[in-house]
This record gives C-alpha cells, structure tokens and sequence, in this order.
C-alpha cells in the first residue's frame, strides 16, 4: 500500500485463514479501497433493459460516486460520471427517464446523453478566446462493456477487458444470466431497483455471496416459515449438490448441480409457473445437455457485483458509503419470454425472499450491522476473523472452471480468495503487478 | 350547539369516524404491543399489503413517481405472506427482531376520502391518514419512517377488517437496514 498503513497482505493470512478485523473497520483502510479497488475495478453499473430507447438514462453509481447510464440518440450506450465539468454539480437527479440532453441546475451547462458539451452560457461573450468545448464534455470511465445485457465500467484504462477481468467465471454468467431455457431469449430486469441502507462494511456482502456455506444457519427462521415457491421446508426449491468455486480475480461462485432426471418439479405454488419452469427444464436439457442441471445459486464478482441465479434471480451491488455503512442496490430479473402470470409469481415470490423486507435478507443485515460494530473496538481490532474451513482442500471439476470445493465439505475458499484479490489490489500500483499476483496459488500466499 | 341539534346525517357520520378512529389507534396498538394474531385477525383474508417504491422524478413526471402494481416495491403481499411474516417474528430465532425491537405506531391526519354517513356490511369506504413508525432496537438504533397510508375497509361479520392496504413511505433510498415491523 502507499501509505503508511501496514502492507495488505500482512492483513490478510490466507495460509492460515486469518484476516484481520482492521479491513472491515478502519477508516484509513476504506480511503485507500476508494482508490486502490474501486477506481481500478470493473464495476457493475447497470442493465441495457433500463435503457432500451435513444435519450434514456439511468443514474447508477460506481464506488461511492453518482455516474449516468445513457442511451445516445444514436443507441450508444456511455456511462458518466453525475458531475458538470464546471462546478461540479449533479447535471441529473432524477433517477432515471429519458431527455435530449443534461442541463446543469447551477450554471446552466448543458450536455448531451454522449456527454457532449452542447451549451455553455454566454459561451461567445464570456470565453474570448473561445475554449474548445470538445474537451469539457462529461467525465466518461475508461472502459465499459456489456455481457449479456449487463453493463460494466472501469475508470482505469490500463485494466485488463472486461472478458479477462471476469477470467473463467464468465462460465457463472452464460449459465446463470440466460434464459432459463438455456436458450437465446434473454432475460431483462423485473421493474425497479430497491436501494437502502446497511450500517456495516460492503465486504461483508460480497463475501456472504461470494460463497458463505456457513452462514446458512442464520436463516433457520424462514427455513421454518416454509417460504420456498413450492410452500415446502426451506426457502428456496431443491437446487441439488453445491459446489463452491473461487477465481484468482477475486470472484467466487456457488454452483448448484441436479441430476438431469427426473424432470424438475418447482413453483408448485404456481400452477403455470411450474409449467413454464418444466417447460423450460425440458428446452435447457436439449439445449444444454450434460451442463443443464449446472447452475449458480449465488456469486461475487470482484469487487461488489453479487447475484442469484436461480429462485429467486437478482443483481445486488453493495457500494459503499463509509468503513462501515453500505447502500445496497439489488435489481430483480426474469426470462423476457415468461408468461406475465409468472413474472408476476415471481416478483412476489422475490420480494418477500430478498431486498429490506425479505424474509431471508432481513436477519443476513442484522448479521453483517452487528459484526462491523462488535468489530470496531480497540480489543476486538487486535484478534483476526477466522476463515480456515476447507483449508488446503480444493481441486478441480470436470464441468465447472475454478477452484473448486465439492459438498460435503465445507469450505471458505471463496472469501479466501476473495480477499487474497482485495490484498493484491491494496498492495499493488500498476496492472502488470496485479496481474502477475494473480498467479499465486490459493493455498500457498506469498 | 348539542348532538341533538346535528342532522342524523352528521351524527352518524361522526360516529362512523369515532369507529375508524377508534379501530386504526386500536390496531397501532395491537403491533405495538406485539399482539400479532389478534392483528392478523384484523385483516381480510383477500387482503393487498402494498409499499411501493419512491423516485427522484420530475415535477411533469409526478405520476411516475410511486412504481407501479406490477413494478417492484417494499412490499406486496398477500394474507399468507403476512402470516408468514408474523410466525417468522414468533420462531424466536429470526435475528433481526429478535430481541424484540421497540415499536411506536402514531396515526394522525385521519380522514375519508369520500364521506359517507354509515358503512352496511360488506361494504368497503377508503380511509387517509398518516404514520411515524419509530422503531428502536438493541441499544441506540433508531429507524423513524414517515408516510401516508390509504386503507380500504370492509365491514365484515358487524366489524371493520382491513381489504387493502397501500403505505406511502417518504423516502427513495430506504433509510432502514430493514424492514421487519409492520405499517
């Protein structure tokens, strides 16, 4: 690290499986993430389905910083960052809709959805000589990309395409952001995104789903309401063995594999709902043979883009706001070829299960609150969290890329991992390093 | 001027307002004195419990401010759900209301959309009010959220029930880590 903390990855033991409470409290620390991750990260910043017509927009954020997801009136999409080239004001606040351009409330620059400086008050009177307005065009990230309906950026220009950022979990994604037919139809955002407000460091969501096994214990409540779609034990239908898989870029994956027969019986809570989904196991087992019982249930891509694949299906980003509190982001999406009885089956079935009000998620936000505030003192900040489950296990798959831990055994490579990447990008100042650090093995830390 | 000087029109009025009054600070207190069942008994069996959502829209876009029945939302749900919410609170182990978080349900600004001078059974009429639900837990937590809710009654078995809830919450980014009290 540049500054005077201590190097990051003399926090972060992943040999023994010990992390030091300083990264989710300190700070100092969040101040060099701020820079160190999510200056130089692809980061998720928003879905093509929130802006499907020229002149749409969509005020997203990246870290903890506003950027606008446009559609140009020539169909280009941008992200920018919300702040006038001028004074800095937010050029929109509204938090979505679609315009000819973006007219700042302060001084009344004006720009277009590429970002173009189009208006400048008293442009000819005030600026002799002229400036070049080419040049003051809104701030755009460096890079951005869209993988299959989702879309990317990063401000640094030196990182890596999004397609070796992602590095083998890409697998994760054409498996789990396709239809559920495993077929081309897509899938598209179910409706709006619901943002609130957790007091607690954003790590401790990212490595919930990046692959916590453990942490399922916490959910006995609604285990016991019987909240799966099906109205049977448990809050989710069967999604068969798991299998956790971790990346050298950081991101970890939970895989669940279910036999290929018998066919799939879900949502028996919903009679065409359970239709469409023995309908679609049917089309995903000609389409996608061998691999159509091999899906992700839940995953992190590094830093803080997590999602669930299946039952239910959403995109979460944890941006943070401080050391220790979190704006959740979590979008919802469905197949765009389901029936509306089902999407409507499926929005309710969502909403009580995730988000603020859901059954699951309310007790995993009092979980991550209270394990940042317990963590901040000055005894607790003096003994390391404990991550040694699965500790030297881990091998490969034949079906799913990664490093890969079978049931029974538990492990926490996924947080392992996730955190050996976060050390490397504290500790690291260019690309060619963080690359190359990315070579070290799992189990055998520097 | 006495009661007995007010047109029967009126006096059934404002006693039809006294019941509703009396049947929305009653139920506040019900929540707040976690007499869960018995709130639950209060509620029709085809009830809508609704939150939508809030946007940063513009003036000329005010319609599109609160998302809409089909969009997402804080809530919707149904009676069974709202079961379920209440035996997730009574198996003793959901964590985020367990220990139990304090609770205060203030019920002001009641009025009937459209007044009438008495409700038969099996009829439905439309109340506004407002709410402040200040939730506290453990030590120092403190959530206040404040809002406007439509009711919609239904006179059923002599009583009032409650047929459709819809709860307007000012607020667009939720400024609670959760949502596990009732409104």
């Amino acid at each position: 690290m540049k500054s005077t903390l201590q190097s990051a990855r003399d926090m972060v033991d992943i040999r023994r499986g010990e992390i030091s409470r300083e990264i989710f409290v300190n700070e100092d620390i969040y101040q060099e993430e701020k820079e160190q991750v999510f200056a130089r990260a692809w980061l998720y910043v928003g879905h093509e389905s929130q802006i499907p017509n020229p002149g749409d927009f969509f005020v997203s954020k990246m870290g903890e910083e506003s950027v606008i997801l446009t559609r140009d009136r020539a169909g280009k999409i941008h992200v920018f960052l919300n702040s006038c080239t001028h004074r800095g004001m937010k050029v929109c606040r509204y938090d979505e809709g679609n315009t000819r351009n973006f007219v700042c409330p302060y001084h009344a620059w004006s720009f277009g959805t590429d970002g173009a400086l189009i208006g400048v008050q008293d442009y000819e009177n005030a600026y002799q000589p002229p400036f070049d307005r080419s040049e003051w065009g809104l701030i755009e990230v460096a890079q951005m990309a869209n993988y299959m309906g989702t879309i990317w950026a990063t401000w640094d220009g030196d990182a890596p395409s999004f397609s070796d950022y992602m590095g083998e979990a890409t697998f994760a994604f054409d498996h789990g952001l396709c239809a559920w037919d495993g077929g081309d139809g897509g899938t598209e955002l179910l409706g709006s995104v619901q943002k609130w407000i957790v007091p607690c460091n954003w790590k401790f969501v990212a490595e919930n789903f990046a692959g916590d096994m453990l942490h399922v214990v916490s959910h006995r409540s609604v285990d016991m309401v019987k909240l799966g779609p099906s109205g049977e034990e448990g809050r989710r239908d069967d999604y068969g063995k798991i299998i956790l898989t971790a990346y050298p870029e950081g991101h970890g994956i939970f895989y669940g594999v279910l036999p290929l027969s018998p066919i799939r019986t879900e949502y028996a809570m919903s009679k065409v709902t359970s239709e469409y989904f023995q309908h679609c196991w049917e089309q995903r087992l000609k389409n996608r043979g061998d691999l159509a019982g091999t899906c992700p249930i839940v995953g992190t891509i590094f830093p803080n883009m997590s999602f669930h694949a299946q039952q239910p299906r959403t995109l979460l980003v944890s941006h943070p706001r401080s050391a220790n509190e979190t704006e959740m982001w979590r979008a919802y999406f469905v197949d765009k070829q389901a029936p509306p009885e089902v999407k409507q089956f499926l929005r309710e079935y969502y909403m009580r299960y995730a988000g603020p009000a859901g059954m699951t998620e309310q007790d995993d936000m009092e979980n991550w609150n209270y394990a940042t505030a317990a963590s901040s003192g000055t005894i607790a900040r003096r003994h390391p969290y404990h991550y040694k489950a699965g500790l030297g296990v881990g091998g490969s798959h034949d079906a799913v890329p990664g490093i890969v831990t079978e049931q029974p055994v538990t492990s926490e490579q996924n947080p392992r991992a996730f955190y050996k990447r976060w050390a490397e990008y504290m500790d690291t100042g260019s690309w060619d390093e963080l690359l190359d650090a990315q070579k070290t093995p799992l189990n055998a830390q520097a | 001027m006495t009661g007995a000087q007010l047109p029967p029109d009126r006096l059934s009025y404002l006693d039809l307002m006294r019941e509703i009054e009396d049947f929305l600070y009653a139920e506040a207190d019900l929540l707040d004195e976690r007499d869960y069942d018995a709130w639950l008994d209060l509620l029709a069996d085809d009830i809508v419990y609704w939150m939508p959502m809030r946007k940063n829209v513009s003036f000329e876009d005010r319609d599109r401010e609160t998302t809409a029945e089909d969009d997402l939302a804080w809530f919707h749900d149904d009676k069974e759900t709202l079961i379920k919410r209440v035996r997730q609170i009574q198996t003793g182990v959901h964590w985020a209301d367990e220990p139990i978080s304090r609770v205060s349900h203030l019920i002001t600004n009641i009025r009937l959309a459209d007044p009438v001078a008495s409700l038969g059974e099996g009829e439905k009429l439309t109340t506004n009010c407002r709410f402040i639900v200040y939730r506290n837990r453990l030590e120092t937590e403190t959530d206040i959220l404040v809002g406007r809710r439509e009711d919609t009654l239904v006179r059923s078995g002599g009583a009032l029930k409650i047929a459709r809830r819809k709860i307007l919450l000012d607020q667009s980014v939720l400024m609670a880590k959760n949502l596990t009290m009732f409104f």
